[in-house]
């Protein structure tokens, strides 16, 4: 198993015919890239089925990949465009969680969690819950800056946009994260301030 | 008083991520120690920040690697695009139409007659031009030609070229 390899040595083993060392590329990102999808596409069957479109879209591409960027920002380049490519294709409405509206069918789709959040106190799992009312791009752009370990310029490249533009997104997405943890986690939020 | 929280909160945020210039460094330190809501904003700020580093990855179902490498084992990595895609090609198609552009643009200023006096208006009328005279014309047809003629020299590249790789692979 070549897990202890850096990304461009496993790349280069795969290129010259291991297909099998293509695996633990997998093993290594698979988390990341699911949970980008998941932020997204707003539902697990969904997440998982963009999630290995990424990877074989990834490998088909890999002669692609010439190491000028990380391998992580040039693969969460092809999930952001999966996804974007996907939420089209399933003509998905991608409402803005600050109408109420919209929020009370997210906030009744995320009653379970929140019930067990309830339960276990966890500030993780309210972070979690409050990440998934974000709007996608809310949601995307904090998912690459705090879990995808991506800089902002990787941000902007991975999202086509400048860096103070990426900065400014990044910005207003953790200020409308508080916003929505303040409002309806308050008791939790007021436990962690104090 | 919600742009100066919105400048404060934005101030703060690219002190923590830092990313703020060095001169912007002093300045905010400088205003944690003296200012109380700079303080109490910065500590709120640095809570929100902790608590997103602690947010966990989901994780996919167990067959999920398993499955990718099922899919992958019936593929071919494809040819990487700098292979396969001549710039110069790119290049002289880029030309052919800014060539064309500026044809038609120096034939239909050729036909303005910039003598006659119509103060700031459009010295003819749009709605009374012989489009025909334009597609009958000589230049044109000449351009549609290497239009055509470039057509079919681009279409015998890519069927020589399809010919030549099912060569290679049988």
């Amino acid at each position: 198993m070549s897990t202890g390899q850096n990304d461009n040595e496993i790349i280069s083993q795969v290129l010259s015919g291991n297909q099998q060392a293509y695996a633990a590329l997998v093993n290594r990102y698979q988390s990341y890239v699911f949970t980008l999808t998941l932020r997204i596409t707003k539902n697990r069957e969904d997440a998982e089925e963009v999630a290995q479109d990424v990877f074989i879209k990834a490998y088909r591409a890999l002669a692609d990949f010439k190491g000028n960027s990380k391998f992580s920002t040039w693969l969460y380049t092809i999930a952001n465009n999966t996804c974007i490519t996907f939420l089209r294709k399933k003509k998905l409405e991608i409402h803005s969680l600050d109408n109420e509206g919209v929020f009370e069918v997210a906030d009744s789709q995320d009653s379970g969690l929140r019930a067990n959040l309830v339960e276990q106190k966890s500030k993780v799992t309210m972070v979690n819950s409050a990440i998934s009312l974000l709007n996608p791009d809310d949601a995307q752009i904090i998912t690459l800056f705090y879990k995808g370990e991506q800089s902002l310029e990787e941000i902007a490249t991975i999202l086509g946009l400048e860096t103070n533009t990426a900065k400014v997104r990044l910005h207003r997405a953790r200020t409308r994260l508080k916003e929505k943890m303040e409002k309806h986690f308050s008791a939790e939020v007021r436990d962690i301030y104090n | 008083m919600e742009a100066h929280l919105d400048n404060m909160e934005e101030r703060l945020w690219s002190y923590i991520d830092g990313t703020a210039p060095r001169a912007e460094v002093s300045a905010i330190e400088q205003l944690l120690i003296d200012n109380a809501e700079w303080k109490a904003k910065y500590g709120e700020l640095l809570e929100v920040n902790e608590l997103l580093r602690s947010s966990e990855l989901e994780e996919p179902s167990l067959r999920f690697t398993k499955n990718v490498m099922e899919e992958i084992t019936r593929l071919h990595i494809a040819p990487a695009t700098s292979t396969y895609i001549n710039k110069r090609i790119i290049w002289g198609i880029g030309l052919f139409f800014i060539t064309l552009v500026i044809g038609f643009l120096v034939y239909g200023f050729g036909q303005v007659n910039w003598s006659e006096k119509g103060g700031t208006s459009i010295p003819f009328d749009l709605g009374k031009v012989d489009y025909t005279r334009f597609f009958n014309n000589s230049y044109v047809n000449v351009f549609m030609m290497i239009n055509v003629i470039l057509g079919l020299f681009l279409l015998d590249r890519y069927l020589a070229n399809k010919r030549r790789k099912f060569r290679e692979e049988s």
